[in-house]
């Protein structure tokens, strides 16, 4: 497990290095997705701009939802957002070469295409997350601080859980893995927003079997003292890192499952 | 004429070649549009009339928006760039075909691919289950105008910003920045209409309304004939940025490799 560590690190270490060489070209990619979740976030503006509250919620109140889900989707696409390549590495039967290296093919993805410029997303989820925090005027306690804490690397760990599965589908259908951002881009999509607004179908396949509910929504009626619009039990609300640990366990097995339905293209 | 359309028939067949991708894309097009739905929903909870949209006005937006993103493609085109980075761009400029015109016509036999196979499923799942607005026959016949039209301000506006390819060897960033500016201010995030004046006063300046949110206006019977009419300035004003730009772009081409 150190020795992974290691060799992560001097792997990520040397494409870090390799980014910095093209520095206009890195500055401007840095701004464009700093842009991009500007963007989206204008976006909750526009809507709060034309009603007081969406739903029960308040504006103060979605920032925290949009921060929290831009802050953990933004850290996820950083560690593990190379494996959108998987589709590609499926197809032209490259992913043959990882099968041969000495070591285990997850870990040989997650080193392979890390891209600083991803941070950008996660800064600005940062900045919101300070306006939300200061303007949300939260009764401060001990849990509420643990919970906080807690929220970020468990949103990380079932986003990352939920690529990693549904990236797995790629080995069936070998299509672009466009499936998987349905679930990847759509999951950080439908946590920016209370799930209460969802209709109950919607709620019950992607809040609570796709655990996204677990990112954002949970913790945030925990840390507001919130009641719960859809009346769940309160136990809920601690549960993020016992559902994160669950999902990266059931994202592991779908991909060796996978893993060894693959055939090779024979390039 | 002849050539236009041998073109555009390789537009829609290199598309037409990958049916798993098309259904994995309705799909995901699909999800996004119920969370959407769902969204703006939520906003008329407080409100009937939001910018002049009604609850069904909106939902009609959002699969509609859905049903055309690949349609006027504003998430973004390099094919033009990575042949400039290829070298391949040599070949074209040899071609005894302009290339503006060349992706024009391709473009324009990828586009009815997508709006038939990309665009009608994902309405159509919306408009079973959500009470949409459908338009009158006349409105129908400008809609297909308007989207038309649209295609075209978008390739003006794509082969635009794949040129700084001959200047900078990663255009990446410029490309991402662009096409997320241009997203916002097409309206495909949230209707123009919902727009604060001051930020709708923005996207009235910018020419990204002509690639979504006017059809989608059109369709709902909100247009005035004079966006059409706008559309067609926009596409021509970008046509002919493309040409300049192309022209400095070509006298400066040094090709790598090759």
């Amino acid at each position: 497990m150190g020795e992974a560590v290691v060799l992560w690190r001097r792997l990520v270490g040397a494409q870090i290095r390799s980014q910095f060489q093209y520095r206009f070209s890195f500055g401007l990619t840095i701004v464009a997705q700093f842009a991009i979740s500007f963007l989206d976030y204008l976006a909750i503006v526009v809507i709060f701009h034309n009603v007081p509250r969406l739903a029960e919620w308040s504006v103060q109140e979605v920032s925290f939802l949009y921060a929290l889900s831009c802050i953990t989707f933004g850290i996820t696409d950083l560690l593990i957002g190379h494996f959108d390549l998987v589709p590609q590495l499926v197809r032209n039967g490259n992913f043959d070469i990882l099968l041969v290296r000495p070591r285990g093919t997850l870990f040989q993805i997650v080193a392979s295409d890390f891209q600083l410029r991803r941070l950008g997303k996660a800064a600005q989820g940062a900045i919101v997350l300070v306006y939300a925090l200061a303007s949300l005027h939260v009764r401060w306690t001990p849990w509420r601080v643990v919970v906080l804490a807690a929220s970020i690397p468990s949103g990380i760990l079932i986003f990352s859980a939920v690529w990693v599965l549904f990236g797995c589908i790629v080995f069936w259908t070998t299509d672009s893995g466009e499936f998987t951002n349905a679930f990847t881009y759509g999951g950080n999509f439908l946590t920016e927003y209370p799930i209460d607004i969802l209709s109950a179908w919607l709620r019950r396949f992607l809040a609570y079997l796709v655990p996204l509910a677990f990112v954002c929504y949970f913790p945030a009626l925990y840390i507001f003292g919130k009641p719960d619009p859809l009346g769940l039990p309160r136990f809920l609300e601690f549960m993020s890192p016992v559902v994160a640990v669950a999902a990266c366990a059931v994202a592991g097995l779908g991909w060796r499952g996978a893993v060894r339905h693959y055939r090779s293209a024979g390039g | 004429m002849r050539v236009d359309w041998e073109i555009a028939k390789r537009g829609w067949r290199r598309y037409a070649a990958y049916p798993w991708a098309t259904v994995a894309g309705v799909f995901t097009n699909t999800i996004f549009g119920f969370i959407q739905a769902y969204i703006l929903l939520a906003v008329y909870r407080h409100r009937d009339v939001v910018g002049g949209y009604d609850p069904a006005d909106s939902v009609t937006y959002v699969w509609l928006v859905q049903a055309l993103l690949m349609t006027v493609q504003v998430f973004g085109w390099q094919e033009l760039a990575v042949r400039v980075r290829e070298g391949s761009i040599a070949t074209d400029l040899s071609r005894p075909i302009d290339p503006q015109r060349y992706w024009l016509a391709y473009d324009l036999g990828r586009a009815p691919y997508h709006f038939l196979f990309r665009g009608v499923a994902p309405f159509v799942l919306g408009a079973l289950l959500f009470r949409l607005h459908y338009p009158t026959t006349l409105a129908a016949f400008l809609f297909v105008v308007s989207l038309v039209l649209a295609v075209v301000v978008s390739l003006g506006f794509r082969f635009l910003y794949n040129l700084p390819s001959f200047w900078l060897l990663d255009i990446r960033g410029v490309v991402l920045l662009v096409v997320s500016v241009s997203l916002f201010f097409s309206g495909a995030i949230v209707p123009l209409a919902y727009f604060p004046a001051w930020l709708k006063t923005v996207a009235d300046a910018l020419p990204f309304a002509a690639i979504l949110q006017t059809p989608v206006d059109v369709w709902l019977g909100k247009a005035h004939g004079w966006q059409i009419g706008l559309q067609l300035v926009w596409a021509v004003v970008l046509f002919a940025l493309g040409r300049i730009v192309l022209a400095r772009a070509t006298r400066k081409l040094v090709v790598q490799g090759g």
